[in-house]
Protein backbone atom coordinates (compact mmCIF):
# COMPACT_ATOMS: atom_id res chain seq x y z
CA UNK A 1 0.00 0.00 0.00
CA UNK A 2 3.20 2.32 0.92
CA UNK A 3 4.73 1.52 -1.95
CA UNK A 4 2.04 2.26 -4.20
CA UNK A 5 1.36 5.54 -2.43
CA UNK A 6 5.13 6.64 -3.16
CA UNK A 7 4.37 5.76 -6.87
CA UNK A 8 1.92 8.85 -6.66
CA UNK A 9 4.38 11.12 -6.13
CA UNK A 10 7.07 10.08 -8.63
CA UNK A 11 9.34 11.52 -10.66
CA UNK A 12 7.18 11.58 -13.97
CA UNK A 13 4.46 13.40 -12.79
CA UNK A 14 4.89 17.21 -11.63
CA UNK A 15 2.47 18.14 -9.36
CA UNK A 16 3.89 17.00 -5.69
CA UNK A 17 4.70 16.86 -2.37
CA UNK A 18 1.82 17.66 0.46
CA UNK A 19 0.56 20.90 -0.87
CA UNK A 20 -0.62 19.61 -4.34
CA UNK A 21 -1.92 17.01 -2.84
CA UNK A 22 -3.81 18.75 -0.25
CA UNK A 23 -5.39 21.30 -3.01
CA UNK A 24 -6.28 18.25 -4.73
CA UNK A 25 -8.62 16.91 -2.28
CA UNK A 26 -10.24 20.21 -1.60
CA UNK A 27 -10.73 20.18 -5.44
CA UNK A 28 -12.15 16.81 -5.25
CA UNK A 29 -14.50 18.19 -2.05
CA UNK A 30 -15.69 21.01 -4.11
CA UNK A 31 -16.74 19.44 -6.80
CA UNK A 32 -18.52 16.62 -5.13
CA UNK A 33 -20.59 19.50 -3.69
CA UNK A 34 -21.23 21.44 -6.70
CA UNK A 35 -24.49 19.64 -7.13
CA UNK A 36 -26.23 21.21 -4.30
CA UNK A 37 -25.19 24.52 -4.93
CA UNK A 38 -25.71 24.86 -8.72
CA UNK A 39 -28.53 24.17 -10.97
CA UNK A 40 -29.00 21.36 -12.85
CA UNK A 41 -27.60 22.59 -16.11
CA UNK A 42 -24.22 23.41 -15.07
CA UNK A 43 -23.75 19.76 -13.28
CA UNK A 44 -24.95 18.19 -17.01
CA UNK A 45 -22.06 20.71 -18.97
CA UNK A 46 -19.16 19.88 -16.21
CA UNK A 47 -20.28 16.34 -17.00
CA UNK A 48 -19.64 17.17 -20.17
CA UNK A 49 -16.28 18.46 -19.59
CA UNK A 50 -15.63 15.74 -17.61
CA UNK A 51 -16.73 12.62 -20.29
CA UNK A 52 -13.59 14.26 -22.28
CA UNK A 53 -10.48 13.88 -19.58
CA UNK A 54 -10.39 9.81 -20.21
CA UNK A 55 -8.98 10.46 -24.68
CA UNK A 56 -7.07 13.47 -23.08
CA UNK A 57 -5.44 11.23 -20.12
CA UNK A 58 -4.92 8.34 -22.56
CA UNK A 59 -3.30 10.13 -25.07
CA UNK A 60 -1.13 11.77 -23.08
CA UNK A 61 -0.17 8.57 -21.70
CA UNK A 62 0.54 7.35 -25.48
CA UNK A 63 1.71 10.54 -26.83
CA UNK A 64 3.29 12.52 -23.88
CA UNK A 65 4.95 9.41 -21.88
CA UNK A 66 5.43 6.85 -24.91
CA UNK A 67 6.31 9.10 -27.49
CA UNK A 68 3.59 7.05 -29.50
CA UNK A 69 1.39 10.47 -31.35
CA UNK A 70 -2.01 8.54 -32.35
CA UNK A 71 -4.22 11.09 -34.07
CA UNK A 72 -7.39 8.71 -34.38
CA UNK A 73 -7.90 7.94 -30.66
CA UNK A 74 -11.66 8.82 -32.02
CA UNK A 75 -12.12 5.77 -33.92
CA UNK A 76 -12.12 3.89 -30.29
CA UNK A 77 -14.42 6.42 -28.98
CA UNK A 78 -17.17 6.14 -32.28
CA UNK A 79 -16.53 1.89 -31.80
CA UNK A 80 -17.50 2.21 -27.94
CA UNK A 81 -20.37 5.01 -28.69
CA UNK A 82 -21.97 2.89 -30.98
CA UNK A 83 -21.51 -0.15 -29.40
CA UNK A 84 -23.14 0.93 -26.09
CA UNK A 85 -25.91 1.76 -27.86
CA UNK A 86 -26.79 -1.26 -30.13
CA UNK A 87 -26.20 -3.66 -27.25
CA UNK A 88 -28.45 -1.42 -24.64
CA UNK A 89 -31.31 -0.35 -27.65
CA UNK A 90 -31.19 -4.45 -27.96
CA UNK A 91 -31.28 -5.53 -24.79
CA UNK A 92 -33.07 -2.34 -22.68
CA UNK A 93 -32.43 -1.29 -19.44
CA UNK A 94 -33.71 -4.23 -17.63
CA UNK A 95 -31.19 -5.39 -14.44
CA UNK A 96 -27.70 -5.29 -15.23
CA UNK A 97 -28.08 -5.29 -19.55
CA UNK A 98 -26.83 -1.77 -19.12
CA UNK A 99 -23.82 -2.47 -17.14
CA UNK A 100 -23.24 -5.15 -19.43
CA UNK A 101 -23.13 -2.87 -22.78
CA UNK A 102 -20.91 -0.29 -21.14
CA UNK A 103 -18.38 -3.24 -20.50
CA UNK A 104 -18.61 -4.54 -23.97
CA UNK A 105 -18.10 -0.78 -24.95
CA UNK A 106 -14.92 -0.82 -23.34
CA UNK A 107 -13.81 -4.45 -24.42
CA UNK A 108 -14.14 -4.12 -28.00
CA UNK A 109 -11.90 -0.60 -28.33
CA UNK A 110 -9.33 -3.21 -26.31
CA UNK A 111 -10.02 -5.75 -28.62
CA UNK A 112 -9.68 -3.11 -32.07
CA UNK A 113 -6.58 -1.63 -30.77
CA UNK A 114 -4.68 -5.05 -30.10
CA UNK A 115 -5.24 -5.45 -33.52
CA UNK A 116 -4.34 -2.42 -35.35
CA UNK A 117 -1.17 -2.28 -32.68
CA UNK A 118 0.15 -5.29 -33.13
CA UNK A 119 0.43 -4.97 -37.19
CA UNK A 120 1.22 -0.79 -36.35
CA UNK A 121 4.61 -1.79 -33.83
CA UNK A 122 5.40 -5.39 -34.69
CA UNK A 123 5.31 -4.00 -38.10
CA UNK A 124 7.89 -1.18 -37.43
CA UNK A 125 5.35 1.61 -37.96
CA UNK A 126 6.96 4.65 -35.92
CA UNK A 127 6.50 8.24 -35.74
CA UNK A 128 4.41 10.44 -37.64
CA UNK A 129 2.96 7.02 -39.67
CA UNK A 130 1.03 5.86 -36.07
CA UNK A 131 -0.54 9.39 -36.55
CA UNK A 132 -1.25 9.10 -40.79
CA UNK A 133 -2.76 4.88 -40.10
CA UNK A 134 -4.61 5.81 -36.79
CA UNK A 135 -6.08 9.03 -38.60
CA UNK A 136 -6.95 7.23 -41.75
CA UNK A 137 -8.80 4.43 -39.53
CA UNK A 138 -10.86 7.06 -37.95
CA UNK A 139 -12.05 8.32 -40.85
CA UNK A 140 -12.82 5.47 -42.87
CA UNK A 141 -14.75 4.53 -39.72
CA UNK A 142 -16.57 8.05 -40.11
CA UNK A 143 -17.36 7.90 -43.72
CA UNK A 144 -18.61 3.98 -43.25
CA UNK A 145 -21.05 4.86 -40.67
CA UNK A 146 -22.25 8.39 -42.21
CA UNK A 147 -23.38 6.19 -44.97
CA UNK A 148 -25.52 3.66 -42.88
CA UNK A 149 -28.55 6.13 -43.38
CA UNK A 150 -30.62 3.42 -44.95
CA UNK A 151 -33.28 1.06 -43.21
CA UNK A 152 -30.65 -2.11 -44.25
CA UNK A 153 -28.44 -0.86 -41.76
CA UNK A 154 -30.14 -2.51 -38.55
CA UNK A 155 -28.87 -4.31 -35.92
CA UNK A 156 -31.36 -5.91 -34.10
CA UNK A 157 -33.60 -3.12 -33.00
CA UNK A 158 -31.11 -0.61 -33.48
CA UNK A 159 -30.96 1.45 -36.52
CA UNK A 160 -27.12 3.23 -37.39
CA UNK A 161 -28.85 6.05 -38.92
CA UNK A 162 -26.19 7.35 -40.78
CA UNK A 163 -25.19 11.12 -40.76
CA UNK A 164 -27.93 11.78 -38.31
CA UNK A 165 -26.64 9.39 -35.77
CA UNK A 166 -27.64 6.54 -33.19
CA UNK A 167 -30.24 8.43 -30.28
CA UNK A 168 -32.67 7.37 -27.62
CA UNK A 169 -30.37 4.42 -26.15
CA UNK A 170 -31.15 4.15 -22.03
CA UNK A 171 -28.91 5.36 -19.63
CA UNK A 172 -27.50 3.13 -16.89
CA UNK A 173 -29.79 1.62 -14.42
CA UNK A 174 -29.36 -0.23 -11.43
CA UNK A 175 -32.03 -2.39 -9.68
CA UNK A 176 -32.87 -0.66 -6.24
CA UNK A 177 -35.56 -1.66 -4.14
CA UNK A 178 -38.67 -0.31 -5.26
CA UNK A 179 -37.71 2.46 -8.12
CA UNK A 180 -34.37 1.18 -10.28
CA UNK A 181 -31.67 3.86 -9.88
CA UNK A 182 -30.82 5.83 -13.22
CA UNK A 183 -27.68 7.38 -13.45
CA UNK A 184 -27.95 10.74 -14.92
CA UNK A 185 -28.06 14.71 -13.68
CA UNK A 186 -26.10 14.49 -10.68
CA UNK A 187 -25.63 10.49 -9.90
CA UNK A 188 -24.09 10.53 -13.61
CA UNK A 189 -22.06 13.73 -12.48
CA UNK A 190 -20.41 11.85 -9.88
CA UNK A 191 -20.48 8.64 -11.34
CA UNK A 192 -17.86 10.06 -14.23
CA UNK A 193 -16.10 12.69 -11.50
CA UNK A 194 -15.11 9.29 -9.55
CA UNK A 195 -14.12 7.56 -12.66
CA UNK A 196 -11.95 10.12 -13.74
CA UNK A 197 -10.40 10.49 -10.57
CA UNK A 198 -9.70 6.77 -10.68
CA UNK A 199 -8.00 6.80 -14.16
CA UNK A 200 -6.29 10.17 -13.02
CA UNK A 201 -4.56 8.11 -9.60
CA UNK A 202 -4.08 5.13 -11.88
CA UNK A 203 -2.36 6.53 -14.81
CA UNK A 204 -0.50 8.27 -11.88
CA UNK A 205 1.20 5.35 -10.36
CA UNK A 206 1.50 3.31 -13.61
CA UNK A 207 3.71 6.11 -15.05
CA UNK A 208 5.95 6.25 -11.89
CA UNK A 209 6.42 2.81 -11.95
CA UNK A 210 8.83 0.36 -13.75
CA UNK A 211 6.48 0.37 -16.46
CA UNK A 212 6.28 3.99 -16.72
CA UNK A 213 10.14 4.20 -16.15
CA UNK A 214 10.43 2.16 -19.62
CA UNK A 215 7.63 4.36 -21.22
CA UNK A 216 9.93 7.22 -20.70
CA UNK A 217 12.98 5.88 -21.69
CA UNK A 218 10.80 4.00 -25.46
CA UNK A 219 10.03 7.97 -26.02
CA UNK A 220 13.46 9.11 -25.25
CA UNK A 221 15.46 6.87 -27.26
CA UNK A 222 13.77 3.23 -28.34
CA UNK A 223 17.29 1.73 -29.66
CA UNK A 224 18.62 2.21 -26.29
CA UNK A 225 15.59 0.86 -24.16
CA UNK A 226 15.71 -2.21 -26.61
CA UNK A 227 19.13 -2.71 -25.87
CA UNK A 228 18.49 -2.45 -22.50
CA UNK A 229 16.69 -5.51 -22.66
CA UNK A 230 12.71 -3.96 -23.11
CA UNK A 231 10.69 -5.87 -25.35
CA UNK A 232 9.79 -2.01 -26.81
CA UNK A 233 6.71 -3.22 -29.29
CA UNK A 234 4.96 -5.21 -26.40
CA UNK A 235 5.33 -2.22 -24.24
CA UNK A 236 3.95 0.29 -27.11
CA UNK A 237 1.47 -2.54 -27.86
CA UNK A 238 -0.01 -2.45 -24.37
CA UNK A 239 0.08 1.54 -23.73
CA UNK A 240 -1.51 2.21 -26.76
CA UNK A 241 -4.31 -0.87 -25.88
CA UNK A 242 -4.67 1.02 -22.56
CA UNK A 243 -5.15 4.98 -24.17
CA UNK A 244 -7.50 3.42 -26.47
CA UNK A 245 -9.57 1.82 -24.09
CA UNK A 246 -9.66 5.55 -21.98
CA UNK A 247 -11.02 6.89 -25.28
CA UNK A 248 -13.68 3.96 -25.45
CA UNK A 249 -14.53 4.90 -21.82
CA UNK A 250 -15.01 8.78 -23.33
CA UNK A 251 -17.15 7.42 -25.89
CA UNK A 252 -19.38 5.51 -24.33
CA UNK A 253 -19.70 8.18 -21.40
CA UNK A 254 -20.32 11.32 -23.93
CA UNK A 255 -22.93 8.29 -25.28
CA UNK A 256 -24.81 7.88 -22.02
CA UNK A 257 -24.62 12.07 -21.50
CA UNK A 258 -26.11 12.72 -24.26
CA UNK A 259 -28.07 9.84 -25.50
CA UNK A 260 -26.83 10.00 -28.83
CA UNK A 261 -23.67 9.24 -30.98
CA UNK A 262 -22.60 10.39 -34.18
CA UNK A 263 -20.15 9.39 -36.91
CA UNK A 264 -18.92 13.16 -36.92
CA UNK A 265 -17.75 12.53 -33.75
CA UNK A 266 -15.04 10.25 -35.32
CA UNK A 267 -14.21 13.21 -38.01
CA UNK A 268 -11.34 15.12 -38.41
CA UNK A 269 -12.13 18.08 -36.25
CA UNK A 270 -13.60 15.65 -33.65
CA UNK A 271 -9.77 13.89 -34.49
CA UNK A 272 -7.60 16.83 -33.94
CA UNK A 273 -9.41 18.40 -30.77
CA UNK A 274 -7.66 15.83 -28.45
CA UNK A 275 -4.27 16.62 -29.55
CA UNK A 276 -4.91 20.41 -28.71
CA UNK A 277 -5.77 19.84 -25.23
CA UNK A 278 -2.97 17.18 -24.52
CA UNK A 279 -0.35 19.27 -26.48
CA UNK A 280 -1.96 22.76 -24.92
CA UNK A 281 -1.45 22.31 -21.32
CA UNK A 282 1.60 19.53 -21.73
CA UNK A 283 1.38 16.15 -23.41
CA UNK A 284 4.21 15.05 -20.93
CA UNK A 285 1.98 15.43 -17.65
CA UNK A 286 -0.61 13.86 -16.61
CA UNK A 287 -1.86 17.02 -14.59
CA UNK A 288 -1.53 19.31 -17.26
CA UNK A 289 -3.59 17.51 -19.56
CA UNK A 290 -6.33 17.23 -17.05
CA UNK A 291 -6.40 20.79 -16.35
CA UNK A 292 -6.46 22.42 -20.42
CA UNK A 293 -8.86 19.54 -21.02
CA UNK A 294 -11.03 21.11 -18.64
CA UNK A 295 -10.06 24.53 -19.76
CA UNK A 296 -10.37 24.41 -23.30
CA UNK A 297 -13.83 22.69 -23.40
CA UNK A 298 -15.05 25.80 -21.49
CA UNK A 299 -13.32 28.26 -23.36
CA UNK A 300 -14.04 26.55 -26.62
CA UNK A 301 -18.03 26.39 -24.94
CA UNK A 302 -18.01 30.29 -24.21
CA UNK A 303 -17.04 31.10 -27.77
CA UNK A 304 -19.39 29.00 -29.47
CA UNK A 305 -22.38 30.85 -27.17
CA UNK A 306 -20.84 33.66 -28.93
CA UNK A 307 -20.01 32.97 -32.39
CA UNK A 308 -20.24 30.01 -33.59
CA UNK A 309 -17.56 28.27 -35.65
CA UNK A 310 -15.07 30.99 -33.85
CA UNK A 311 -14.26 28.69 -31.46
CA UNK A 312 -12.56 25.67 -33.77
CA UNK A 313 -10.47 28.75 -34.95
CA UNK A 314 -9.53 29.52 -31.57
CA UNK A 315 -8.12 26.18 -30.72
CA UNK A 316 -6.18 25.87 -33.97
CA UNK A 317 -5.01 29.40 -32.89
CA UNK A 318 -3.89 28.16 -29.15
CA UNK A 319 -2.45 25.25 -30.77
CA UNK A 320 -0.14 27.24 -33.04
CA UNK A 321 1.03 29.72 -30.14
CA UNK A 322 1.95 26.73 -28.02
CA UNK A 323 3.57 24.76 -30.55
CA UNK A 324 5.93 27.49 -31.34
CA UNK A 325 6.31 29.61 -28.22
CA UNK A 326 5.86 26.84 -25.38
CA UNK A 327 6.49 23.60 -27.20
CA UNK A 328 6.45 21.31 -23.61
CA UNK A 329 2.84 23.12 -23.36
CA UNK A 330 1.66 26.08 -21.77
CA UNK A 331 1.03 24.37 -18.03
CA UNK A 332 4.27 22.56 -17.73
CA UNK A 333 6.15 25.52 -18.94
CA UNK A 334 4.76 27.92 -16.60
CA UNK A 335 5.13 25.55 -13.56
CA UNK A 336 8.69 25.02 -14.47
CA UNK A 337 9.63 28.47 -14.76
CA UNK A 338 7.93 28.96 -11.32
CA UNK A 339 9.89 26.47 -9.93
CA UNK A 340 13.39 27.47 -11.35
CA UNK A 341 12.41 30.90 -10.24
CA UNK A 342 11.89 29.51 -6.44
CA UNK A 343 14.89 26.94 -6.85
CA UNK A 344 17.31 29.93 -7.78
CA UNK A 345 15.89 32.06 -4.88
CA UNK A 346 16.53 29.63 -2.47
CA UNK A 347 19.55 29.67 -3.83
CA UNK A 348 20.55 32.82 -3.39
CA UNK A 349 19.02 32.87 0.28
CA UNK A 350 21.38 30.05 1.69
CA UNK A 351 25.04 30.65 -0.23
CA UNK A 352 26.48 27.79 1.14
CA UNK A 353 23.68 25.38 0.06
CA UNK A 354 24.40 26.61 -3.85
CA UNK A 355 28.00 26.57 -3.12
CA UNK A 356 28.34 23.09 -2.07
CA UNK A 357 25.42 21.78 -4.60
CA UNK A 358 27.88 23.65 -7.45
CA UNK A 359 31.31 22.08 -6.00
CA UNK B 1 37.82 -21.94 -20.75
CA UNK B 2 34.75 -22.01 -22.88
CA UNK B 3 34.14 -20.19 -25.86
CA UNK B 4 30.98 -17.77 -25.33
CA UNK B 5 30.76 -15.86 -28.60
CA UNK B 6 31.67 -17.06 -31.72
CA UNK B 7 30.98 -15.97 -35.45
CA UNK B 8 31.03 -18.36 -38.55
CA UNK B 9 30.87 -16.60 -42.16
CA UNK B 10 29.13 -13.65 -40.65
CA UNK B 11 28.41 -11.44 -43.66
CA UNK B 12 26.20 -8.36 -44.28
CA UNK B 13 25.56 -6.20 -47.28
CA UNK B 14 24.06 -3.06 -47.77
CA UNK B 15 22.92 -2.77 -51.40
CA UNK B 16 26.15 -3.49 -53.54
CA UNK B 17 28.53 -2.44 -50.45
CA UNK B 18 29.69 -5.66 -48.00
CA UNK B 19 30.27 -4.43 -44.86
CA UNK B 20 31.42 -7.54 -43.32
CA UNK B 21 32.68 -10.42 -45.44
CA UNK B 22 32.69 -13.38 -43.64
CA UNK B 23 34.14 -13.00 -40.03
CA UNK B 24 35.03 -15.50 -37.94
CA UNK B 25 35.67 -14.61 -34.32
CA UNK B 26 35.98 -16.35 -31.13
CA UNK B 27 35.88 -14.89 -27.67
CA UNK B 28 36.58 -17.12 -24.55
CA UNK B 29 34.83 -16.10 -20.81
CA UNK B 30 36.40 -14.17 -19.39
CA UNK B 31 38.39 -12.56 -22.16
CA UNK B 32 39.29 -8.49 -22.33
CA UNK B 33 38.83 -8.05 -26.44
CA UNK B 34 40.43 -5.48 -28.35
CA UNK B 35 38.44 -4.79 -32.18
CA UNK B 36 40.59 -2.06 -33.52
CA UNK B 37 40.81 -1.46 -37.46
CA UNK B 38 40.79 1.46 -40.03
CA UNK B 39 37.82 3.58 -40.44
CA UNK B 40 35.21 1.63 -42.67
CA UNK B 41 36.86 -1.94 -41.38
CA UNK B 42 33.27 -2.93 -40.17
CA UNK B 43 33.48 -2.57 -36.38
CA UNK B 44 31.19 -1.19 -35.36
CA UNK B 45 28.40 -2.89 -37.87
CA UNK B 46 30.04 -6.48 -36.24
CA UNK B 47 28.79 -4.89 -32.98
CA UNK B 48 25.00 -4.24 -34.62
CA UNK B 49 25.67 -7.47 -35.75
CA UNK B 50 26.28 -9.26 -32.52
CA UNK B 51 23.75 -7.07 -30.53
CA UNK B 52 21.12 -7.52 -33.17
CA UNK B 53 20.66 -4.18 -34.09
CA UNK B 54 21.11 -5.47 -37.88
CA UNK B 55 20.32 -8.97 -39.30
CA UNK B 56 22.89 -10.60 -40.96
CA UNK B 57 22.79 -11.32 -44.67
CA UNK B 58 24.35 -14.91 -44.13
CA UNK B 59 26.29 -16.39 -41.23
CA UNK B 60 25.83 -17.14 -37.75
CA UNK B 61 26.52 -15.98 -34.04
CA UNK B 62 26.79 -18.32 -31.36
CA UNK B 63 26.52 -17.09 -27.69
CA UNK B 64 27.18 -19.81 -25.49
CA UNK B 65 26.34 -22.21 -27.87
CA UNK B 66 23.30 -21.02 -28.55
CA UNK B 67 22.55 -19.96 -32.54
CA UNK B 68 21.40 -16.31 -31.42
CA UNK B 69 21.29 -15.01 -35.50
CA UNK B 70 17.72 -14.60 -35.85
CA UNK B 71 16.81 -13.14 -32.04
CA UNK B 72 15.59 -9.73 -31.17
CA UNK B 73 17.67 -7.75 -29.32
CA UNK B 74 16.10 -7.26 -26.38
CA UNK B 75 16.24 -11.24 -26.10
CA UNK B 76 20.37 -10.97 -26.66
CA UNK B 77 20.44 -8.63 -24.04
CA UNK B 78 18.24 -10.94 -21.90
CA UNK B 79 20.86 -13.45 -22.49
CA UNK B 80 23.58 -11.71 -21.26
CA UNK B 81 25.07 -9.12 -23.33
CA UNK B 82 25.24 -5.25 -23.31
CA UNK B 83 26.59 -2.64 -25.40
CA UNK B 84 27.47 0.93 -25.25
CA UNK B 85 27.03 2.51 -28.39
CA UNK B 86 29.87 4.75 -30.49
CA UNK B 87 27.45 7.68 -30.27
CA UNK B 88 26.21 7.76 -26.77
CA UNK B 89 22.54 6.25 -26.42
CA UNK B 90 21.57 7.61 -23.03
CA UNK B 91 18.14 9.69 -22.34
CA UNK B 92 19.06 13.21 -22.80
CA UNK B 93 16.31 14.49 -21.62
CA UNK B 94 15.60 12.24 -18.53
CA UNK B 95 18.37 12.99 -15.15
CA UNK B 96 21.19 11.29 -14.55
CA UNK B 97 20.05 8.56 -11.64
CA UNK B 98 16.39 8.46 -13.32
CA UNK B 99 19.07 7.13 -16.42
CA UNK B 100 20.42 4.65 -14.09
CA UNK B 101 17.30 3.53 -12.21
CA UNK B 102 15.80 2.83 -16.13
CA UNK B 103 18.72 0.27 -16.75
CA UNK B 104 19.11 -0.75 -13.59
CA UNK B 105 15.29 -2.20 -12.29
CA UNK B 106 15.92 -4.73 -14.71
CA UNK B 107 18.69 -6.54 -12.21
CA UNK B 108 17.47 -5.26 -9.13
CA UNK B 109 14.58 -4.51 -7.26
CA UNK B 110 14.01 -2.34 -3.95
CA UNK B 111 16.49 -1.27 -1.53
CA UNK B 112 19.16 -3.16 -3.82
CA UNK B 113 18.85 -1.13 -6.53
CA UNK B 114 19.26 2.07 -4.12
CA UNK B 115 22.47 0.72 -3.23
CA UNK B 116 24.07 -0.30 -6.56
CA UNK B 117 22.35 2.68 -7.96
CA UNK B 118 24.51 4.85 -5.15
CA UNK B 119 27.70 2.68 -6.26
CA UNK B 120 27.71 3.25 -9.77
CA UNK B 121 27.17 6.71 -9.12
CA UNK B 122 30.32 6.86 -7.27
CA UNK B 123 32.13 4.72 -9.60
CA UNK B 124 31.41 7.40 -12.48
CA UNK B 125 31.37 10.53 -10.50
CA UNK B 126 28.43 11.62 -11.20
CA UNK B 127 27.03 11.08 -7.67
CA UNK B 128 26.81 14.78 -6.95
CA UNK B 129 25.09 15.22 -10.59
CA UNK B 130 22.65 12.61 -10.14
CA UNK B 131 19.79 15.61 -10.42
CA UNK B 132 21.29 17.21 -13.81
CA UNK B 133 19.62 16.30 -17.14
CA UNK B 134 21.83 14.25 -18.94
CA UNK B 135 22.15 16.17 -22.02
CA UNK B 136 23.56 18.68 -19.54
CA UNK B 137 26.46 16.54 -18.98
CA UNK B 138 29.92 16.87 -20.88
CA UNK B 139 31.03 14.16 -23.86
CA UNK B 140 32.93 12.12 -21.45
CA UNK B 141 30.38 12.07 -18.71
CA UNK B 142 27.69 11.08 -21.11
CA UNK B 143 30.15 8.35 -22.42
CA UNK B 144 30.58 6.98 -18.30
CA UNK B 145 26.84 7.29 -17.82
CA UNK B 146 26.15 5.16 -20.88
CA UNK B 147 28.68 2.53 -19.61
CA UNK B 148 27.56 2.56 -16.42
CA UNK B 149 23.62 1.92 -17.92
CA UNK B 150 25.42 -1.23 -19.73
CA UNK B 151 27.07 -2.16 -16.72
CA UNK B 152 23.94 -2.08 -14.57
CA UNK B 153 22.60 -4.94 -16.93
CA UNK B 154 24.81 -7.50 -15.02
CA UNK B 155 26.31 -8.72 -17.90
CA UNK B 156 27.81 -11.58 -18.87
CA UNK B 157 29.68 -10.28 -21.99
CA UNK B 158 30.06 -6.21 -22.76
CA UNK B 159 30.40 -4.48 -25.81
CA UNK B 160 32.21 -1.22 -25.38
CA UNK B 161 32.15 0.59 -29.35
CA UNK B 162 35.08 3.73 -28.57
CA UNK B 163 34.39 4.11 -24.85
CA UNK B 164 37.01 6.91 -24.65
CA UNK B 165 36.54 8.97 -27.82
CA UNK B 166 35.91 12.80 -26.49
CA UNK B 167 37.47 12.36 -23.42
CA UNK B 168 41.04 13.89 -21.77
CA UNK B 169 43.87 11.51 -21.66
CA UNK B 170 42.88 11.11 -17.54
CA UNK B 171 39.35 10.32 -18.23
CA UNK B 172 40.53 7.61 -20.67
CA UNK B 173 43.28 6.38 -18.46
CA UNK B 174 40.41 6.14 -15.76
CA UNK B 175 38.44 4.52 -18.35
CA UNK B 176 40.83 1.64 -18.58
CA UNK B 177 41.21 1.01 -15.13
CA UNK B 178 37.58 0.87 -14.90
CA UNK B 179 37.49 -1.78 -17.85
CA UNK B 180 40.30 -3.66 -16.10
CA UNK B 181 38.06 -4.00 -12.88
CA UNK B 182 35.11 -5.09 -14.50
CA UNK B 183 36.68 -7.61 -16.48
CA UNK B 184 38.88 -8.79 -13.33
CA UNK B 185 35.30 -9.40 -11.46
CA UNK B 186 34.87 -11.97 -14.57
CA UNK B 187 33.17 -9.71 -17.36
CA UNK B 188 34.14 -10.64 -20.92
CA UNK B 189 34.62 -7.35 -22.60
CA UNK B 190 34.89 -6.48 -26.00
CA UNK B 191 36.12 -3.06 -27.36
CA UNK B 192 36.34 -0.88 -30.10
CA UNK B 193 39.05 1.37 -29.88
CA UNK B 194 41.38 3.58 -32.09
CA UNK B 195 43.59 4.76 -29.05
CA UNK B 196 46.35 2.64 -28.96
CA UNK B 197 47.61 3.58 -25.38
CA UNK B 198 44.31 2.90 -24.54
CA UNK B 199 44.47 -0.47 -26.11
CA UNK B 200 48.10 -1.13 -24.77
CA UNK B 201 46.93 -0.09 -20.93
CA UNK B 202 43.77 -2.87 -21.37
CA UNK B 203 43.85 -5.43 -23.72
CA UNK B 204 45.88 -9.03 -24.25
CA UNK B 205 44.57 -9.69 -27.03
CA UNK B 206 43.71 -7.86 -30.13
CA UNK B 207 41.92 -8.60 -33.35
CA UNK B 208 42.38 -6.19 -36.45
CA UNK B 209 39.42 -5.92 -38.70
CA UNK B 210 39.85 -5.18 -42.31
CA UNK B 211 37.37 -4.28 -44.77
CA UNK B 212 35.03 -6.62 -43.32
CA UNK B 213 37.57 -9.45 -42.34
CA UNK B 214 39.68 -10.79 -39.54
CA UNK B 215 42.59 -9.28 -40.59
CA UNK B 216 45.55 -10.20 -37.87
CA UNK B 217 44.73 -11.38 -34.20
CA UNK B 218 47.73 -11.99 -31.43
CA UNK B 219 49.17 -9.51 -28.78
CA UNK B 220 49.40 -5.87 -29.16
CA UNK B 221 53.38 -6.17 -29.85
CA UNK B 222 52.72 -8.79 -32.22
CA UNK B 223 50.30 -6.52 -34.51
CA UNK B 224 52.45 -3.45 -33.90
CA UNK B 225 55.72 -5.54 -35.25
CA UNK B 226 53.49 -6.69 -38.39
CA UNK B 227 54.45 -4.91 -41.44
CA UNK B 228 50.87 -5.17 -42.89
CA UNK B 229 49.02 -4.23 -40.40
CA UNK B 230 51.15 -0.90 -40.11
CA UNK B 231 50.56 -0.40 -44.22
CA UNK B 232 46.61 -1.28 -43.60
CA UNK B 233 46.98 1.80 -41.21
CA UNK B 234 48.69 3.90 -43.28
CA UNK B 235 46.15 3.46 -46.50
CA UNK B 236 48.85 1.82 -48.23
CA UNK B 237 46.77 -1.91 -48.99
Amino acid sequence: MRRWLTLLDGPQTLGRGPAFWAAFVLLILFAALLPAFVDPFAITNLTYFLVWVFISLGLSLIWGYAGILSFGQTAFFGLAGYTYGVISINLGDAGLWTWFALAVSLVLPAMLAVVIGYFMFYGGVRDVFVGIVTLSITLVFETFMAQTAGPEWTIGTARLNGFNGMANMPPLTLPWDESPLIFDGPALFWLVLGLAILVYLGLRIMVNSRFGNVLVAIRENPDRAEMLGYNIRMYQLVVFVIGSVLAGMSGVLYTLWGSYITPSSMGLTAAALPIVWVAAGGRKDLTATLFATLLLLWLSQQLAVKGSQYALIWMGVILLVVVLFAPEGLFVTVWKRLRGRILSRQGTATPKAASSSSA
Amino acid sequence: MATILQTRGLRKHFGGLSAINGVDLAVEEGELRCLIGPNGAGKSTLFKLILGAYQPSAGEILFRGEDISSLRPHLRVQRGMSIKFQVPGIFLELPVEQNLRIALQRAYRGAALGTELDRLLDLIDLAFQRDELAANLSHGQQQWLEIAMAVALKPSMLLLDEPTAGMSPEETFKTGELVKKLNASGMTIIVIEHDMAFVRQIARRVTVLHIGQVFYEGTLDEIIGNEDVVRIYLGKV
